[in-house]
């Protein structure tokens, strides 16, 4: 894009966020679901529901539902390709730096919980079935 | 409406000089002038309010009432000063009648405690609308759980107004009629003197979430003819930590206290206490004193340029953006057509995310307000996850509107959309 008056914010929304927010990836629930976690970002009212199916410790299926700004929802859409077939293990190493190294930019703290809404009801889903607390 | 549009309430060159008095807006967000249209959350402060309240530091600080020095009696003075500027601008001829809390939710929740757990009992109803924000929501759902009344909701039509045909029925046997006089998120100025008219010949007392009527049109409570009604100093140019909770002198003086301790007393003994008189006993402890001397300081200003002007500048900078908004593609705006409406502007632009939208509103130096606007049910009802919202006070422009209309067009760059 040339329009100089789009610094930043051309960065945040690239194609492929749009795309992700638009066509979200692995979209819906799962019967029976080996995890499953709901939470809302109550600022701004995004709620990301994530189901998961494992098997021998690996995530064998992920789908996830929401609504929600463009972030929220992108970046949870990446993380449900980022962990099928990856190991609990693997999941756990996960970070926010992945998180943000997925959505492809530095964003403002105001966002930030946008952005890791996604990866925090992931940790959540897969806390309540391993360990007593979520993390 | 073209009444409206001949009289402009201020002029430019009016707008221009007030703009003057408020130095925040001197701030360059991203290098961009600031474009504040967040009034309705919290407005922005002229140099009088904030030298009043430097001024009170610097000079005459002390704590009230008790004080015999010479600068507690100028805080005393100060203070019941601050209350009778706050009583002669809602027009009660009574300052003992205006109780200083810390916001309006402060005041609503008073309200709820003191004169509803006296007075409300299993089986009556309690009556608010759809269209209520969470402070004159939540305070009633906890008085009817604790109670064993029961909840009535006045419904909100398709372009955002009560629904008033069943208000007869709704406040047959109702004790108590909440509503607010200017929603937060439609911008519907509700007839607030029709309502509380109805709602004393049905036996009920009304309360009133003024917030947003006070700041932006001239209130006079005895007009109006309710019984309490609450605002917050934040929003109507003043700071935050103080807001006002009025109500008829013959209800306060009957009501138990809400908060106990200090400077609420008559005389104490080790095993129960007198209270003291309306005003004082609704203020228990050091109350914000610095915040009242600035809210004085903001009534004179508001008074200075004069409410029927401040509400008539609101409503052309409202028809203009209305105007405007409705030749942008893909702009959805909530709420009732112009002559039921303020200055507070909820919207939508295709499928762009309330909370995107503003941040992307923001890096044009656009500052709106983006999500539930503390009115989740009526969101549900709307069918929105989340709006923004702009909202115009007397310091803004046209030229403001169009900055907000052209970061608008960016965003719809941005998100592709035609
Ligand atoms: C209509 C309405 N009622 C109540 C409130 C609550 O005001 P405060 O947070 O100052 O108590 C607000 C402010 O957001 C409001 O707009």
């Amino acid at each position: 894009m040339t329009d100089p008056t789009f610094t930043g914010m051309d960065e945040l929304y690239r194609d492929f966020i749009l795309d992700h927010y638009r066509n979200p990836r692995n979209s819906g629930t799962l019967e029976n679901p080996d995890a499953s976690f709901e939470d809302i970002n109550p600022l701004c009212g995004d709620k990301i529901r994530m189901d998961l199916k494992l098997k021998d410790g690996v995530v064998t299926d992920v789908k996830f539902k929401g609504r929600g700004c463009a972030i929220s929802q992108a970046s949870a859409s990446l993380l449900t390709e980022q962990i099928k077939g990856k190991t609990l293990e693997e999941i756990n190493k996960i970070g926010k730096e992945d998180v943000l190294e997925n959505v492809g930019i530095n964003i403002s703290a105001a966002r930030l919980k946008c952005a890791l809404l996604g990866l925090k009801v992931l940790k959540s889903a897969l806390a309540l079935k391993y360990l007593d607390e979520p993390s | 409406m073209s009444a409206i549009l001949q009289a402009h309430g201020l002029s430019d060159a009016d707008v221009e000089r007030i703009r003057q008095d408020f130095p925040i807006l001197n701030e360059r967000p991203h290098g961009h002038k600031l474009v504040f249209l967040d009034s309705a959350a919290s407005s922005q402060k002229p140099i009088q309010v904030i030298d009043a309240m430097d001024d009170y530091y610097r000079r005459y600080h002390a704590n009230i009432h008790r004080g015999v020095y010479h600068i507690s009696e100028l805080a005393t003075e100060a203070y019941e000063e601050a209350r009778a500027s706050v009583a002669r601008f809602i027009g009660t001829p009574c300052a003992a009648e205006c109780i200083f809390v810390r916001n309006a939710t402060e005041g609503l929740n008073l309200v709820a405690y003191s004169w509803g757990r006296t007075n409300i009992k299993a089986g009556d109803a309690i009556l608010v609308t759809e269209m209520e924000h969470h402070s004159n929501l939540v305070p009633w759902q906890v008085l009817a759980q604790q109670t064993g009344a029961t909840l009535r909701f006045v419904k909100v039509t398709e372009d955002g107004r009560l629904d008033l045909r069943d208000l007869d029925a709704l406040l047959d046997g109702a004790k108590l009629f909440a509503f607010t006089a200017v929603s937060n998120t439609l911008g519907t100025i509700n007839p607030v003197k029709e309502l509380a008219a109805r709602a004393r010949a049905a036996g009920a007392i009304s309360v009133v979430d003024a917030c947003q009527a006070v700041p932006r049109m001239p209130v006079d409570v005895v007009d109006w003819g309710a019984d309490f009604i609450a605002f917050s100093a934040h929003k109507m140019l003043g700071p935050t930590g103080i807001g006002i909770l009025w109500g008829r002198k013959e209800l306060l003086d009957a009501m138990p206290p809400f908060l106990t301790g200090g400077g609420m007393i008559g005389i104490v003994e080790m095993t129960h206490s007198t209270y003291a008189d309306v005003p004082a006993r609704f203020e228990a402890g050091t109350p914000a004193i610095a915040e009242a001397v600035g809210l004085a300081a903001a009534v004179r200003y508001l008074e200075a340029v004069g409410m029927d002007r401040i509400h008539q500048y609101e409503m052309y900078l409202a028809e203009y953006a209305l105007k405007r908004l409705a030749e942008v593609p893909a702009v959805t705006v909530y709420g009732p057509s112009l002559e039921h409406r303020t200055g507070v502007i909820s919207m939508t632009v295709g499928d762009i995310h309330a909370h995107d939208l503003a941040s992307i509103l923001d890096s044009e130096g656009v500052c709106v307000r983006a999500g539930h606007h503390c009115n989740q049910p009526l969101m549900e009802k709307l069918g929105v996850p989340a709006t923004a919202r702009a909202s115009f006070y007397l310091y803004n422009t046209k030229a403001e509107v169009d900055a907000l209309i052209s970061a608008i067009e960016k965003a719809k760059r941005i998100f592709k959309i035609a």
